[in-house]
């Protein structure tokens, strides 16, 4: 199956124009000893019946949150995705466009990347946001160079509870530029950092999450406190669900504020397409990577939308651009402007109360467990650490043949928690599904 | 005169779908402006649907310490469902698509999406596998990107691929860390990285990102690189040379093999930046070409959706030596156990480049969209490109014509520089083309063009739009001359005409905010 729109007469007519006889000749500027004289081995064309059939067949042979009851975190969650959310963002109008290059044919995208960044800018309490990154891991880089740009240092201080493939990313893509990355320990009674004794000086940014990896809440304001008079930024990790009850970075002294936007509207699609969400504060605005919708008027005085500020990007500024990204996410974060705005400052208060209080039960009801334990103390936000009898990764694929998804287990980041296992309640996770968790580890332990 | 002299009138389109959905917009509101989505909000109203927290214990209040309680949410706007849906409904029509009309963008591949590909990436055994669950758990999810992977090295001559960068940019920036692994390995320390006068931006910008110095190196006569500049600039500090082919002006680089030789002799690398690989897909491999490393734009070459800006997917593949750089982890054929599995035991990768696998959905339509072609089909679409291109380009060459002689590859750049002393822009021919229901080529790139015209047809697109196209590019050439005011008037079909870019930048507004954009909700 193809998608091709010529007819045998359309070939010879449009070849008949260019004064050729063969497509070949088309080619001619390409070097004879260069061309590949054989069929590519690549598998032979299915038709859309055929091939419709092999995919159902293909794709049965996982199992995903679908089959299995999910309580698998790290930074990937399976929340509810409206179905207005879906049908939206699955316009062809949006998913068949491009880079809103042609202003007068991208107004539709031009202003969803305006309240996109609005939206963005409300959760986090900050002045300005672009419109989107790659994933959360990309957002918190960029962050980093902004605030090595911003500050002409070269010191970068990062909270071991970061996610660590956020700090994976961060080490890769900083790995060329000889910055000084330097990795804070967390108090293994409470899986929290303490800032306080944290010296700030002659940091470029301290990098703080909140919620942490261990689902535990940091104290942004005391990074603040130790950054702020050394003349360093704050950079805050955070969970954009949470901001319908937990303090907002903005509030808390927090300069950048990053965020994994796939909570918000996107299904867990094994790890992407997720959205990067950037917010910082209007000072810092030239500094901001990537691409950012404005507002201005039109010839005719009316109210338009244009992406702006576009001396800083790559296809301008070239070797000299604030970041390398062109194409970002635009539909994920589209897709989660849509889902803010069916929450409203209601529905994300809602759903931020939904995950506290049911992880707050799922911490009470697993600790009930004989050999289980909540690592750390609450409060937790959507996610615990639990502690198992024995080696983490031996036990959840047992609970996974129970129906049970749980994890990740911590031992392949954090040596000390081999034994610890994240377990994330989304407003998915009824309290039914909580006991059956508990029952299931129960059993698998026994066994 | 005009090749086709059918004449079009762009104004006929004024009561088109574009200019229709402006007259339909919130009812209370002045038509003049189409209502921000704050604007609409009342409230008390509400869209969500959400369970009660149902389980006993503790309140909200005795579970978050007052610290970290937020005292307000934040103000999102507060709508019914249906306010929602039309709102975003009507947005949706206000922006063009390759599903509405053609999109002749160069540069950016604008073919057509298939909808089977989206159809099968919902499918619940591809959307919902969590990024951390067991390899033993989603093996079919596995065995798609398996085999994703080895066509994807067959048709580029690659030893392995990495999925993991997210766009083609992300693809570059790993390539070149890749290079710099290499390097470092065999303790050289090189620090210049060779690119083109006409290529991407995105180029010099991740070399940057790299830690690399971007040098670039002059186009000749022909457009091409040249060879004997590019000689005079490798050094033993080169560390490689990054290079699109065909070209940016869409020109095959048909010295590949001498700048490969030359490039490989001073001891660097040579990266393929995939974005024009539709052009050769199944005709020339790019390591046949002496390319060591190699990022796909599968968003244009693999039809997945562009998304209005992304997600897009910029696998990066390399020769089988810089293998062991690859970012971890990489996906395994275990014979024994006959089983995919992720090896994170990597000693040599430069390490993770994104949060989990990549942009895995777009992966899966991708996989779709191979599946249906297979070999003779991807050639086809080369070879289809390939011809559509240079079939546009003879049909509108007296009008607008190309900067550089010879047949072009799957996109041309023409100039219509040949305009100004009429007053008339490049711009000026992209907003009136827009009135003759076209979306305008990519223009003032690339910069070594003058008043750049960058149109890629691309292979999906039927030999009526392109007579079409070519007829309303003709007709404009025309207008140019007679009444050139039509063009620098145009559009004028569209839900606003030629915004003020520098008062965006001047006059900064990227929030939304009461006080400054307008009062609020409007009152019924």
């Amino acid at each position: 199956m193809d998608f091709l729109p010529h007819t045998a007469k359309d070939i010879e007519d449009m070849l008949s124009r260019l004064d050729k006889a063969e497509l070949e000749e088309l080619f001619e500027p390409v070097p004879q000893g260069l061309r590949l004289r054989r069929d590519l081995a690549v598998p032979e064309a299915l038709d859309e019946v055929s091939l419709r059939a092999h995919a159902v067949e293909l794709a049965g042979r996982s199992l995903g949150t679908d089959r299995l009851i999910c309580f698998a975190g790290g930074g990937a969650y399976d929340h509810h995705v409206p179905a207005a959310v879906s049908a939206l963002a699955s316009r062809a109008e949006f998913t068949t466009s491009y880079t809103p290059y042609q202003a007068e044919l991208s107004q539709g995208v031009l202003q969803a990347l305006f309240e996109f960044q609005t939206l963005v800018c409300e959760l986090f309490a900050m002045d300005v946001a672009n419109a989107s990154l790659y994933d959360g891991a990309n957002a918190l880089v960029e962050a980093v160079n902004l605030a090595v740009r911003a500050t002409g240092r070269e010191r970068v201080v990062v909270g071991s509870t970061v996610h660590p493939h956020y700090r994976d990313v961060l080490g890769t893509y900083t790995s060329g530029l000889g910055l000084d990355i330097e990795t804070v320990a967390f108090d293994p009674s409470r899986g929290l950092i303490d800032w306080g004794a944290v010296d700030g000086a002659g940091a470029a940014a301290l990098v703080v999450a909140s919620p942490n990896f261990f689902g535990a809440l940091e104290d942004v304001s005391e990074a603040a406190a130790r950054a702020h008079p050394c003349g360093g930024l704050v950079i805050a990790v955070t969970d954009p669900t949470s901001m319908g009850v937990l303090a907002a970075p903005g509030h808390r002294g927090a300069d950048v504020a990053v965020a994994e936007g796939q909570a918000l509207g996107s299904p867990l699609a094994y790890g992407g397409p997720y959205v990067g969400l950037f917010a910082t504060s209007e000072r810092l605005v030239r500094h901001v990577p990537g691409r950012i919708a404005g507002e201005t008027t039109d010839r005719d005085g009316r109210r338009a939308f244009v992406l702006t500020l576009q001396a800083r990007e790559q296809h301008i500024r070239r070797a000299r651009a604030s970041s390398n990204v062109c194409t970002n996410q635009t539909l994920i974060a589209l897709a989660a402007a849509v889902h803010l705005c069916w929450l409203g400052p209601s529905g994300l208060a809602r759903l931020g109360e939904v995950c506290v209080r049911r992880t707050a039960y799922a911490a009470q009801r697993l600790a009930e467990i004989p050999g289980c334990r909540v690592r750390f103390p609450g409060p937790h936000f959507k996610e615990l650490v639990l502690k198992l009898p024995s080696a983490a990764d031996e036990i959840a694929p047992g609970l996974a043949r129970r129906g049970y998804l749980a994890g990740p287990a911590l031992g392949r980041w954090y040596k000390g928690l081999a034994d610890c296992l994240l377990v994330a309640v989304t407003e998915r996770r009824t309290r039914a599904d909580i006991d059956g968790l508990a029952e299931a580890l129960e059993n698998e332990l026994a066994q | 005169m005009s090749e086709n002299s059918g004449r079009l009138d762009g104004r006929a389109k004024e009561s088109g779908r574009l200019g229709g959905s402006l007259q339909s917009s919130a009812g209370t509101r002045s038509p003049a402006d189409f209502p921000v989505v704050f604007e609409l909000s009342c409230p008390g109203r509400r869209a969500w649907s959400l369970p009660e927290a149902g389980v006993d214990g503790p309140t909200l209040e005795e579970l978050l310490p007052e610290a970290h309680r937020r005292k307000k949410p934040p103000s999102l706007p507060e709508l019914s469902e249906l306010d929602l849906v039309r709102h975003y409904t009507r947005l949706s029509q206000r922006n063009w698509a390759i599903d509405v009309g053609a999109y002749p963008l160069g540069s950016c591949t604008m073919k057509y999406n298939p909808k089977l590909s989206e159809e099968i990436a919902s499918l619940p055994g591809f959307r919902d596998l969590h990024p951390f669950e067991d390899d033993e758990l989603v093996q079919g999810g596995l065995d798609l990107l398996g085999t994703l992977e080895r066509a994807l090295c067959e048709a580029t001559g690659m030893a392995r691929m990495t999925f993991q960068p997210a766009a083609g940019a992300q693809g570059e920036l790993t390539g070149l860390l890749i290079m710099r692994a290499f390097h470092a390995a065999r303790s050289d320390t090189r620090r210049r990285v060779i690119i083109p006068d006409s290529a991407h931006g995105t180029n010099p910008a991740s070399v940057t990102l790299a830690g690399f110095q971007a040098h670039e190196t002059p186009s000749d006569e022909r457009g091409l690189v040249d060879l004997d500049a590019l000689r005079g600039a490798l050094a033993d500090d080169v560390a490689g040379l990054m290079l699109t082919n065909p070209n940016t002006l869409g020109l095959f680089e048909r010295d590949i093999a001498e700048i490969a030789a030359a490039v490989h002799e001073a001891g660097g690398l040579l990266y393929y930046d995939g974005a024009n690989f539709n052009s050769i897909v199944g005709l020339v491999r790019p390591a046949d070409m002496g390319f060591d490393i190699v990022h796909l734009n599968l968003h244009k070459t693999f039809a997945t959706p562009h998304g209005g800006g992304g997600p897009g997917s910029g696998p990066l593949g390399v020769v089988e030596r810089l293998a062991p750089f690859l970012p971890a982890p990489v996906l395994d054929w275990d014979e024994g156990s006959e089983r995919w599995r992720w090896d994170h035991d990597r000693p040599q990768s430069i390490g993770r480049i994104h949060s989990f696998h990549g942009n895995f959905g777009i992966n899966v339509r991708a996989y779709c969209y191979l599946r249906s072609l297979g070999p003779e089909g991807l050639r086809q679409v080369a070879e289809r490109a390939v011809l559509n291109a240079n079939y546009l380009r003879a049909l509108i060459e007296q009008a607008f014509p190309t900067a550089y002689p010879g047949p072009c590859m799957h996109e041309f750049v023409c100039s219509a520089a040949r305009l100004r002393k009429l007053g008339v822009r490049a711009t000026d021919v992209c907003k009136r083309l827009i009135d003759f229901g076209f979306h305008p080529p990519t223009i003032y790139f690339p910069l070594v063009v003058e008043e750049a015209l960058m149109v890629e047809p691309t292979e999906t697109e039927s030999k009526e739009t392109l007579d079409a196209l070519a007829a309303a590019l003709n007709q404009i050439a025309d207008e140019a001359e007679s009444d050139p005011e039509l063009l620098r008037a145009a559009p004028v079909s569209t839900p606003v005409r030629r915004p003020d870019e520098a008062r965006a930048a001047r006059r900064l507004r990227v929030r939304w905010t009461p006080a400054v954009t307008g009062g609020g909700r409007s009152q019924p």
